[in-house]
Formats: structure tokens, sequence, C-alpha cells
């Protein structure tokens, strides 16, 4: 069974936890300008909504890229940037209707959510379970996703 | 059922891998001209840079992955398409017979109609060949002078710049990257560009390339400003933040300060230059089309199944005319991102699917020599309908969104490289954007906001 992020902004206290705990894991440094998840303050509101890839079946950045740096873990199901061939075009990052996949101008290649291989640094270090991993087939991100894939035309199964 | 595409970019790759996909069986054969493995052409900067080998720049690096495919990769050019009888004349005089035929021949760059075009030193930046060319005189010092200041021109100058060349950009066009961005972005890039310690000549006009006698280099290039008023150095004139313009302005409206007293009224510029890149634009390859019943314009036009007028071939990528998600007209966007859809959709539709394309966005990233930018969709606009921007000059940051109604339909971005996506997202889905609209007018930058609180409602109550 795959899992995959759950998300629940009213769990989330805007704390950055798992920004932190994504970029020192993913780039050795608690800079949440690195982090693969990022927290969208809706001040108005009080609202913190945490934000990434939802590893989504259309994969636009890995169809996208040029140069096949983007590829399937098949075992997480995670659409991960191969680092030794990304040329750092950015193509991806315009082609992502999410918004999910962005360039990390120090290390000149892309940066994208890669669910840690399986053990997400994010949801250990959520304090009030706004980011938990679980199955699949629970999360809501399937409706999520489904609701995207349905108003974003342009990709037939593959 | 045989399959045959004619080119093995990647519209051509990604179709033959979506057949084979749904298709086990068939028989599938990709025609290339070139020698080389599947490769992208859009990694020439980066190879030039020297960031990767040349091998980091094939499609796909698992050598045995067409084989294991069962997919035909053969080295041939294409003479002729024979519909009646299901054939292509092959360069080696062999025939080749199709059940369904994808042409997917790409696209060939432009040759100005400039002396000296021919010379040893002057090349394109398109194939591999070509890069290898450039590669071997863009050497540190190498004064080195581009024609075209396009797409393909701006991320180029990223991978020559890294190997300590002097270069100059010669540009017709009043602004750099015309096709992609408007005024203000075009302007500040350039600036940008001459900052990083680019010459950028606009308004130019390469008129000649000769052998130089002068013994600073190679070949002269000489190259005509239209309206432009020309300082004795005109080149380090450039070097000026606006140089050239204010020159002009200063003739314009009388002042003077920009124009040193002595210079003559001239607009012809010489340029010294030990390499000359040629990138200024490129045309869909339909050339071995005539004579046949495939309607072509600008590109081979297609119908939403990816169908050109004549049955059982199709077309993709840069040499396909199909159409727009914007305009619904038929366009040829010959960028990436497309070319990928178009092998996909096609590859459905010559498996007697009918799946529709809906039409391809057009959308372009660039790095500038470390400036970062990108355009999507209407970012000129339509008539009637609202716009805002922010300029931020001091910040090297722009934004710029156009609305039809209150929907978004176009942007422009500039020194920014986190959630562009999204605006493709916005865009594509061509989401309402309710009290969004007014919201973004008065702050354009909260638009990754109004994505998240418009389209992820299961996060968002």
């Amino acid at each position: 069974m795959q899992k995959s992020l759950l998300i629940d902004a009213d769990k989330c206290t805007g704390c950055l936890q798992c920004e932190m705990a994504c970029s020192v894991s993913a780039e050795g440094s608690f800079n949440p300008s690195k982090s693969r998840i990022k927290i969208f303050p809706f001040h108005d509101e009080g609202v913190f909504v945490p934000y990434t890839c939802t590893q989504c079946d259309e994969a636009w950045c890995l169809h996208a890229c040029p140069v096949e740096a983007i590829q399937l873990n098949k075992e997480t199901g995670a659409k991960e940037v191969i680092n030794d061939l990304c040329v750092g075009c950015k193509v991806c990052t315009i082609s992502c209707p999410f918004g999910t996949i962005n360039y990390n101008a120090d290390s000149g290649k892309v940066i994208k959510c890669d669910l840690c291989g399986g053990d997400p640094e994010c949801a250990k270090a959520c304090p009030t379970d706004a980011i938990t991993y679980v199955d699949a087939n629970w999360t809501g991100y399937d409706k999520m996703k489904a609701s995207a894939a349905k108003a974003i035309p342009g990709q037939p199964a593959s | 059922m045989h399959h045959v595409i004619i080119g093995a970019g990647p519209a051509g790759v990604v179709a033959a891998e979506t057949l084979r996909k749904a298709d086990p069986s068939a028989k599938i054969t990709i025609l290339g001209k070139e020698k080389e493995p599947p490769y992208s052409r859009m990694a020439i900067p980066y190879k030039l840079k020297g960031k990767i080998e040349e091998e980091g720049m094939y499609l796909r690096h698992d050598t045995e992955h067409f084989k294991a495919l069962d997919i035909d990769i053969r080295q041939v050019n294409v003479d002729k398409i024979n519909s009646d009888s299901k054939t292509v004349d092959l360069s080696d005089g062999s025939q080749q017979g199709y059940d369904k035929l994808l042409i997917a021949t790409g696209a060939t760059p432009l040759t100005p109609p400039v002396k000296g075009m021919e010379l040893p030193g002057v090349h394109k930046s398109w194939t591999m060949d070509d890069m290898r060319g450039i590669e071997s005189l863009a050497t540190k010092g190498a004064k080195v002078v581009q024609i075209g200041a396009g797409f393909i021109a701006c991320t180029n100058m990223e991978g020559i710049v890294a190997r300590g060349v002097e270069l100059t950009i010669v540009e017709m066009e009043d602004r750099m990257v015309p096709r992609m961005m408007d005024e203000i972005a075009g302007n500040m890039i350039k600036d940008w560009c001459i900052d990083q310690g680019v010459n950028v000549l606009t308004n130019g006009m390469v008129t000649s390339i000769e052998e130089s006698s002068n013994g600073a280099s190679r070949y002269q290039v000489t190259v005509k400003q239209k309206g432009a008023v020309a300082a004795a150095e005109p080149v380090a004139e450039a070097k000026e933040s606006g140089g050239i313009l204010s020159a002009i302005k200063d003739a314009l409206f009388g002042g003077g300060s920009a124009v040193p007293e002595t210079a003559p009224v001239s607009d012809e510029v010489k340029l010294d230059a030990d390499l000359v890149i040629v990138a200024t634009g490129v045309r869909a390859n339909t050339g071995f089309l005539e004579g046949t019943d495939i309607a072509v314009d600008q590109g081979i036009l297609i119908n939403e199944n990816m169908e050109t007028s004549v049955a059982d071939i199709y077309a993709a990528g840069d040499c396909a005319q199909g159409k727009d998600f914007s305009t619904g007209q038929q366009e040829v966007h010959a960028i990436q991102p497309v070319a990928v859809e178009h092998g996909r959709f096609a590859a459905q539709n010559m498996l007697g699917r009918s799946v529709e394309n809906p039409g391809s966005l057009n959308m372009n990233v660039l790095d500038a020599v470390g400036l970062i930018s990108c355009s999507y969709g209407l970012w000129m606009g339509v008539e009637g309908g609202d716009s805002v921007k922010v300029v931020e000059k001091d910040m090297w940051r722009y934004l710029n969104l156009q609305f039809d109604g209150d929907v978004l339909v176009g942007s422009t971005a500039i020194g920014t490289a986190q959630h562009m996506g999204a605006m493709r997202g916005l865009i594509q889905m061509r989401v309402n954007l309710g009290e969004w609209k007014s919201i973004l007018m008065e702050e354009p930058t909260r638009v990754m906001e109004a994505y998240l609180a418009l389209t992820q409602s299961t996060v968002i109550k």
C-alpha cells in the first residue's frame, strides 16, 4: 500500500517546524526557503496552509523534463529529481500546474518533495498532526488530485 | 500495425514510448537524421557551461532503453511521403511502409540573408554538431557576437558567458526576447545582461560578416542600428545601462550628456568576432511535404486529434501547428512541454482512441545569465481585459497579470522561481477569480494565495 501526505490545514499553527525539518534533511541547513513543503499564511482568516507536491499521477514535471531527470520511485510513488541528471532548465517549474517544483539557484537544480524516500521528515516534525503520512486512499488527496486533473486539460493517460 | 515516426526529438520519442506502452506487439520505427542517440536541444547551454557531458543531453540515459522497448531507431532522412501507397522514400534509396505515420520533424534555425553566413566561424546553435563547433571556438577571451536575442539566444548566453568569452548580442527589435516578453520585461533583461558584462545592441541588424584584417580578431561584423545615433565607441556606450537608448532619447529631446560632442552621427557599428552565433529563430521542417496533400501554414496543420489533412498521418511538436489553448486558433508552439504533450496525444490517436487535445498553452522560462523570467499564455493581454503590474527595477523584479473578465489569461514574471507553475494552474483551469480578482488588482504578488484559496478547497475551507 502506497502512502501519501495527509494535510489538515485546520490543525496547522504555522510553527514552520515542517519547513525546518525538510530543509535540514534535504539541504543540510535550517532554511525555510529551501524547504519542499511551504506554509502559506492567510492572515485575514487566521489560517495556515501547508502545501507541497501531491505526487500526482499526471506527473507534469516528469513528462516535461527534457533529460529524464525526474523519475518515478516505484516503491513510494514519489516523483524524484535525479540531481546528477538535472541541468537546471526549469521547464518543470512552469509545467507543474500546482507550482510545487521550484528552482534552487544555489545548486542550479530544481527541488521538490520526494517523500524522503518513504519516511517524510515534515510529518515527523509536525507537533499537531496537521501533516501525517498515511495510506494513500485515505487522504482526500485523491479527491484533490482528481478535481485538479479534471479541471486542467492536457494530459491523456500515458 | 506498423507505426512510423519521422523525427527523434522529444515529440517522436514520447509518441513511440506511449505507443509501446499501450500496444506491446505493434512495430514501431523512428526515422531520425542525426547520428547521435535522441537528445535534447534544450540541454545545449548546459553542455556549453560544462555542467554536463554530451551523454547528459540524451533524452533517455539507459543505453538499452529503445532496444528494450523494441523501438527501432534508424539514422536516415525522409525525402518524400507517398500517402497513396502509404510509404515514405528514404535517403538511402529504399522505401518504408507504414500503417500510421507521425511527422515530428521539428524545426530548423533560420539563416538571415547576411553576407558571410557560410564562413567557418559562423555557427547556428541547434544541433549537437553546432554545439561542438561553438565549443571549439568559444574559448577564454574569445570575442563572440551572437545574432538574435530570442529565447534560444538568451538561454545560450549563460553557457557562452561561463566560458569566459567577450559576448556581444545584436537584436533587431527594441528589447530582448521580444516574442515572449513585453517592453518593460525585455528591457529589464537587457539591462541585467549589460550589468553582467554582456554588450547588448538592440535595434541592430547585422549586415555582413567579413574576414578581418585588423589583427584583433578573425572576423568583423557590421551592424546597422535602426534610427539610432551611435557614439564613437558604441560597444563601450552600450555597457552603460540604457546607453544606446539614452543616446537616442537625448538626440530626440535635445539632451546631450550621453553623446560626446565629437561623436560622429553614424548608424554603423563594427564588431570584432572570433565566433559568430546565429540564433534568429526557427521554422518548422515542412519542406519535404511539398507536392503532397498535407496542408501546411506556419507548420503542419493538425486538428484536435493531431491528424493532418491526410488520413493516417499525424503531426506533433515544433513542426505542427495545432490548437492554442488561449485563442483556439492554430499556432506553432515550438517549446519542450508542448512537444511532449503533442507526442502523447498523437500516440493515443494513432492507437485509434479519439483523444482530443484541448489546446496547448504557450509558456516559456528563461534564465538570462542568472535573471529568471517566465511568461504564460496571453502575456500581451486581451482587448477589454484588465491588467496589473508591479515593476521593481532596483530589485530586478517584475510581475504582470492579464485578465479576461475575472479569469487570468496570461502573465509575465521576472526575478522569482518560486511556485511559478501555479499561474499555469490558474490560467489552464480557467479559474473564476471572483473576489480574488480585485485583491490581485491591488496586490498581484498574492497570486499563489489566490491559487491556493481557489483551487485547494479541500485544504482551505
